[in-house]
């Protein structure tokens, strides 16, 4: 590797490329966990960029309040965020399920905002510093660029969580009662399947997914009250370019477009910020089903 | 779309209700009249902007089924337009606010011709997402100023005559603004357009098989809510003398759902009610300890789960028609 790429030093765009894999990382998370949840309870849920940000301030407040590291935080404030969507789909949503999908968005909205502002009442809108863990500190010289350890970590470990999601739903039988439940929830019921509580589970681990990204995002960001606002609407244009009808087609979407903003901060970075949303618009124009979605 | 049909409801009004609906109407005109001499203008003519913005929304939400999340563009956009043509170029306030309506109209076509394309909750999101974009622009581009805003915007002399720093001055006009908004909601709604718009509420694929141009019709919905929209915002940096990346964020555009949602979607006056409801618990919030955000989210909770026909809907509802 020697010399440019069309005129840019290959250490700073593989530096962006790598910057985009991680926030396609957490886009292909939280699209993941939107998707889930719109196919099962037809709702959009708004609360989850605020979810996330709940997952990250979980893990900071177990790390300073009680001493809880990284890895345990891996899996308790996933928990902890699960626990609280199925508290929030058994006493909010569950009323709605009749209704317009509109007034799902609303309720979420709401919710959203009353989190998000709780945790700016609390702890204030600057940002707190989560340390990276022991295990995970440094990084690998790759030859063409400097990959440091947690952000590979990141990556592989998104990952892994959404390919073995997408094997758990494609491929297990509790994956085919839930796409079942998807199709024709009367249907399963008949057949002595309990589909509320299967509904409450699946609200539960989407949110739980965007609880994972927010201690995955913990080290990397600085856990803030607003890490989630301004997210989950590129997250929501993300769903949009994808379409919803595919898990797999929410978390290559998610990938594909973190890479393209990557790459647009290389070459023009006055549209990183933007490139998604007119990505968006182009693709509404050609495809408004979205690149993965079916026309309903 | 399901939001609460307000057709019968409409019927009542236009039949028995009218002579009571009429009276109203007037007892109203006559407050908003004499209001600034018993409250602080600045908060009336806040309301005044606002109740315009939610009845622009309303329009689209509360008339053709459409729920936008992004109609803070349209606003802000506006708000910007306006501010940047009167301190700089040093136009007039009405032509100011007429470029920054206009400017906020043809948003209004490119963003609808986008959005329609989906409905339902893509609707929301895509609106939502295309107006993120214009947050980005506004915090981007130089004539914004990025985080400061356009600020000290001059109120000028209006028509050349009429010199709007004098409060009362400055209060009647506002008022003139919004009652001629008010008025182009109100000939729309009761227009044939409004009534097919209802139809494209009510049944989509109705209305297409009956041979209209469903898409047409709403985008053109879209513009005049868009281009109102965008009067008040225009009017709002005149009387505020500011311009700033709050007109265009998320919030403000969240804000307005909820004083339409609050006040009654589909009805006429509800979201002059609602809008009044939530600037004046914003002033009162503000001078608390509460978090307002909070505080706003748990209001949205009550309204979506306990009455979701707001406030001059559940009026309407009991009383046959006597708000609207």
């Amino acid at each position: 590797m020697m010399g440019t790429i069309f005129g840019i030093p290959p250490q700073a765009l593989f530096g962006q490329l790598l910057l985009g894999l991680i926030n396609g990382s957490f886009y292909a998370l939280l699209s993941l966990g939107l998707a889930v949840i719109f196919g099962m309870l037809n709702v959009i849920n708004f609360a989850h960029g605020a979810l996330y940000m709940m997952g990250a301030f979980v893990s900071w407040l177990l790390l300073t309040q009680l001493g809880i590291g990284y890895w345990w935080a891996l899996l308790i404030a996933p928990i902890i965020v699960g626990l609280f969507g199925i508290a929030l789909e058994k006493t909010l949503l569950s009323r709605l399920y009749k209704l317009d999908h509109l007034y799902g968005l609303l309720l979420t909205f709401g919710c959203a905002l009353m989190i998000e502002g709780g945790f700016r009442h609390f702890y204030g809108v600057s940002g707190q510093p989560y340390p990276i863990p022991e295990a995970l500190r440094g990084g690998q010289n790759l030859g063409f660029m400097f990959l440091p350890n947690y952000r590979g970590w990141v990556v592989v470990a998104s990952l892994i969580v959404c390919i073995s999601t997408w094997l758990a739903i494609e491929k297990t039988k509790l994956g085919a009662y839930l796409r079942a439940a998807t199709e024709n929830p009367v249907l399963v019921q008949a057949f002595g399947i309990n589909v509320p509580v299967m509904v409450s589970l699946t609200y539960a681990f989407g949110v739980a997914l965007a609880g994972l990204a927010g201690v995955l995002a913990a080290p990397i960001y600085q856990v803030s009250p607003l890490m989630g606002s301004n997210l989950i609407i590129v997250v929501f244009a993300v769903v949009v370019i994808g379409g919803m009808g595919s898990i797999l087609g929410a978390v290559l979407t998610g990938y594909g477009l973190g890479l393209l903003e990557g790459l647009t901060k290389v070459f023009y970075p006055e549209a990183s910020n933007i490139v998604v949303f007119v990505i968006m618009a182009v693709v509404l124009m050609i495809k408004p089903a979205g690149l993965f979605g079916r026309e309903r | 779309m399901s939001v609460p049909s307000q057709g019968a409801a409409t019927v009542a009004v236009q039949a028995g209700g009218a002579t009571l609906g009429r009276i109203v109407g007037l007892v109203a005109l006559g407050v908003l009249l004499v209001a600034p001499y018993a409250l602080y203008p600045v908060f009336l003519m806040k309301v005044l902007c606002f109740a315009l913005f939610a009845c622009a929304f309303n329009l689209l939400i509360g008339f053709g089924g459409l729920l936008s999340f992004g109609h803070a563009a349209f606003f802000g956009s506006a708000a910007y337009v306006t501010a940047h043509t009167v301190k700089v170029w040093g136009l007039s306030p009405e032509l100011g606010i007429v470029l920054g309506t206009v400017a906020a109209a043809g948003m209004g076509v490119l963003f609808g011709s986008i959005a329609i394309r989906r409905q339902g909750i893509y609707f929301s999101m895509i609106t939502l997402a295309l107006s993120q974009m214009v947050y980005f622009l506004a915090l981007q581009l130089p004539f914004t100023h990025g985080e400061d805003g356009i600020q000290a915007v001059p109120r000028g002399v209006l028509f050349g005559v009429i010199d709007l720093n004098q409060p009362f001055a400055m209060y009647y006009f506002v008022l003139a603004v919004f009652l001629f908004g008010y008025a182009v909601i109100w000939r729309t709604v009761h227009s044939p357009f409004g009534q097919v718009l209802k139809a494209i509420r009510e049944n989509e694929p109705r209305a297409i098989s009956l041979g209209y141009r469903t898409d047409r019709y709403k985008l053109m919905a879209f513009t005049l809510s868009a281009a109102l929209a965008g009067m008040a915002g225009g009017t709002k940096a005149i009387v505020f003398q500011l311009a700033t990346l709050t007109d265009v964020q998320w919030q403000m555009s969240g804000e307005v759902v909820l004083m339409t949602l609050l006040g009654g979607m589909g009805t006429l006056s509800g979201p002059v009610v609602g809008a009044a409801l939530v600037v004046a618990l914003e002033n009162y919030l503000a001078a608390t300890n509460l978090p307002v955000p909070v505080v706003i989210g748990a209001i949205f909770v009550a309204c979506v789960l306990l009455f979701r026909r707001g406030i001059a809907g559940e009026i309407q509802a009991r009383f046959g028609g006597a708000s609207r």
